[in-house]
């Protein structure tokens, strides 16, 4: 191959593009999902000042919860009352994991990287030990998945819109709502009072105590609400997609969310763009086995190894923390323990 | 033991110029009179007194993580429906120590029966060295999550290598496997140290990336590359001469002593030579590192290397003495388990060893602990108690309140507690 041949390529690859995006939106946008909301629980951790490297934790236990309450109650409650229960059970274990987090990094000032540590090896522990002891002997499946909505077929023939309208309606009710969590927080973060102290509290926690900010409680609620955000992503693995458990099963989706916030530059819709680049970054490789691209280009995208193409988000989050490519710099007092007597 | 370190002698000088209470410096004649009269008689500090105060809140940590899985295992049977069982708790620690040190009294006599105390050393050795390489980038301030990469890329190499010498002579194939395996895992660890001191991208989130690329290149170059034929799963070759001569027992190989090694020459490094100590300067506080002449990025970057080199080192030793060949999925866990060695060791190699050893022991027997209770506590256990020990040690102040000890200056207050705080400096630099 020689160099005159990549402007042809480039145009044929965004023609590929251009034919198959449409239809795999809404697979796209199911990979994005818990990307995306573990991503909002690190902007919202990260913006007030907290480090957060345990979403992949709080993850994987919320998934395990949230099944573990659909495979309990499926059959005094039927499948999707339990599974709407497991759905809150996840956003709970997201609540009282974000309590142990914001403990630990604000009360006690330990190392937040040592709770986030501390999170990530308890999940991997604990769902394995309980799927072990509860799960596993039964030998019975839990209470499959929520039930996804459907639209006319006749919507999704509407050039362009009817398609982006099937990427956000023809899901499950949690992949439904991440673009309105989404545009939600982007509004507030920028927009309200809450979002200003938030900001405040994360670049510069002394200046936002002078003016009467409680950091302190602050912090505590963001961290909170944030986890919650992950915990709501385990529940999405579980009780919306894949309807069982396997331990393990977040499979480093938490660290792609925080790849995603370093992306998005710590704004939600920047982190949900990032989620979603990534997102069609892992659905690429199945897309080009099932819809081979013609010619020279089907040749170079079938010929690059699948996991190439799910290295990329970890590749590119390199690439833009060290600046190689428009630096992405961090709030400026993320991870720093705030003591009110203590000298800025 | 491990108050005999760098700490250990610093407490010993201020000791004896009138007590480690910082409240001595500021009130001096009659803080000191009182401090000496609490002292022994002799005036010499008490040895004893001082491993005390280094090793309380690990061992106190221990004990917790241990109390808290026992009751653990005492709820989990009647959540379970199998009903209360008192003595579970006794049965599974039981297993565990059997598994892990044996019966004592099948040590002595004809043919001494060492084979579980040589499971725990042949488990502790991939763990005293990655706990090593935790431990060392703490004490330059870096905290590297990438064990687990670098840990990875020295199995892989030393597999491939190791493979690929199989029929030539021991003398040469061993070191040659050995030194590949370490020196990919230096060169994995230059990434991120690399970046750090240029960049100022903080190595946390590069290894963590770091880490899954690792993964993902090695699963494709396992398959596609060098993958050996004629077996079920993608796989390396066997590694036949390279595999690491068994040193005594029956199959305590060199690694292990390549560990033990590894400590006395990282707490020579650390605490003897000049490196070490600007190593040291620069975790303690970079800036005045670099007032002094000494430039961080190379000492960012050397750090990380001799720490990769390390990471690899344990991949390198678990594929050419234990497993013999690399596949994925291999020992996923030494990183995480690493981190916990460093931080129960508190960043001192002595320490890091008998941290080393303690989970080498749980590893060598919670397989025996599984089998012995039925199931009823499995091998998970452990990784719920090691996430227990880490709260205790992070949350020091749960135990410190209990047993109303002092605050000590060690790694956890000293070294580790600025890890996060370089996190947002990244636009400074």
């Amino acid at each position: 191959m020689d160099i005159t041949q990549i402007p042809a390529l480039f145009v044929a690859l965004l023609g590929y593009i251009a034919d198959v995006l449409p239809g795999s939106l809404p697979q796209i946008l199911l990979n994005t999902t818990p990307i995306a909301l573990g991503a909002l629980c690190g902007v919202l951790c990260e913006r007030s000042g907290v480090v957060n490297i345990g979403i992949e934790g709080i993850m994987l236990m919320a998934a395990f919860f949230a099944y573990l309450t659909g495979f309990l109650l499926l059959e005094s409650l039927g499948a999707v009352p339990a599974l709407a229960l497991g759905v809150v059970v996840g956003i709970l274990v997201g609540v009282l994991a974000g309590s142990v987090h914001a403990w630990l990094s604000i009360t006690v000032r330990a190392d937040q990287i040592i709770a986030g540590v501390f999170l990530n090896v308890l999940a991997v522990g604990l769902t394995a030990y309980l799927n072990r002891l509860i799960i596993t002997p039964s030998g019975r499946s839990g209470a499959g998945q929520l039930p996804k909505f459907r639209l006319p077929n006749e919507i999704g023939d509407i050039p362009i819109l009817g398609s982006i309208l099937e990427m956000f309606l023809n899901q499950g009710p949690i992949a439904m709502t991440v673009i309105l969590f989404v545009i939600g927080l982007q509004i507030l973060l920028f927009r309200s009072r809450w979002g200003l102290r938030t900001r405040s509290v994360g670049e510069h926690p002394k200046a936002a105590d002078t003016v009467g900010i409680d950091v302190i409680r602050l912090r505590y609620r963001n961290v909170i609400v944030g986890c919650a955000l992950a915990g709501l992503a385990g529940a999405f693995l579980t009780v919306e997609v894949n309807g069982v458990f396997q331990p393990g099963m977040t499979n480093g989706r938490g660290f792609i969310a925080l790849a995603a916030v370093i992306f998005g530059r710590w704004t939600p819709i920047g982190a949900f763009l990032g989620a979603l680049l990534f997102g069609a970054a892992l659905h690429l490789p199945i897309l080009v086995s099932v819809r081979r691209p013609e010619g020279d280009l089907g040749a170079i995208m079938s010929s690059i190894p699948t996991e190439f193409y799910a290295a990329v988000p970890y590749v590119l989050t390199i690439i833009v923390l060290a600046g190689v490519v428009g630096r992405s710099i961090p709030p400026a007092a993320v991870g720093i323990p705030y003591e009110k007597e203590a000298r800025a | 033991m491990s108050g005999a370190g760098d700490t250990g002698s610093r407490n010993d000088v201020r000791a004896q110029a009138g007590g480690t209470d910082p409240l001595a410096a500021t009130a001096p004649a009659a803080a000191q009179d009182r401090d000496n009269r609490s002292r022994p008689p002799s005036g010499r500090p008490n040895a004893l007194a001082r491993l005390w105060r280094t090793s309380a809140l690990p061992v106190l940590s221990i004990l917790f993580a241990l109390a808290i899985g026992a009751i653990l295992m005492l709820i989990s049977p009647v959540v379970t429906g199998k009903g209360f069982q008192p003595t579970l708790p006794i049965t599974a620690y039981g297993a565990l120590v059997e598994g892990s040190i044996g019966h004592p009294g099948t040590w002595f006599g004809e043919g001494g029966n060492f084979n579980a105390l040589a499971n725990t050393l042949v488990q502790a050795a991939p763990l005293i060295l990655g706990g090593l390489a935790v431990g060392l980038a703490f004490k330059a301030g870096l905290f590297n999550i990438g064990v687990a990469g670098q840990f990875l890329m020295g199995a892989f190499f030393a597999a491939v290598v190791g493979a690929r010498l199989a029929q030539v002579d021991t003398n040469f194939a061993v070191p040659i496997a050995l030194l590949a395996g370490a020196l990919a895992g230096a060169a994995y660890g230059f990434i991120p140290g690399f970046l750090k001191g240029r960049t100022g991208a903080h190595e946390v989130v590069t290894t963590i990336m770091l880490n899954s690329i690792a993964a993902l290149i090695l699963a494709w170059a396992l398959s596609d590359l060098v993958a050996a034929t004629g077996f079920s799963f993608p796989r390396t070759g066997d590694i036949g001469n390279s595999r690491l001569p068994v040193l005594f027992g029956r199959n305590v190989h060199l690694g292990v002593l390549l560990a033990f090694i590894a400590v006395f020459v990282i707490r020579f490094l650390l605490n003897r030579t000049t490196l070490g100590f600007e190593i040291r300067t620069v975790g303690a506080n970079p800036n005045a590192a670099r007032y002094a002449g000494i430039r961080p990025l190379l000492i960012v970057a050397l750090t990380m290397s001799i720490s990769g080199l390390l990471g690899g080192l344990a991949g390198a030793v678990q594929i050419l003495g234990v497993q013999g060949f690399y596949a994925v999925g291999i020992s996923a866990n030494v990183g995480f388990d690493a981190i916990t060695v460093a931080l129960l060791g508190r960043s001192n190699p002595l320490g890091i060893m008998a941290a080393g050893l303690l989970f080498g022991a749980f590893r060598a027997g919670q397989g025996l602990m599984q089998i012995n209770t039925n199931l009823l506590v499995p091998v998970e256990v452990i990784d719920v108690i090691q996430a227990l020990i880490i709260l205790f040690l992070a949350a020091d102040i749960i135990i410190r309140r209990v047993f109303r000890l002092r605050a000590a200056k060690g790694a956890l207050e000293g070294e580790v507690r600025t890890v996060t705080q370089s996190w947002g400096e990244q636009g400074a630099r």
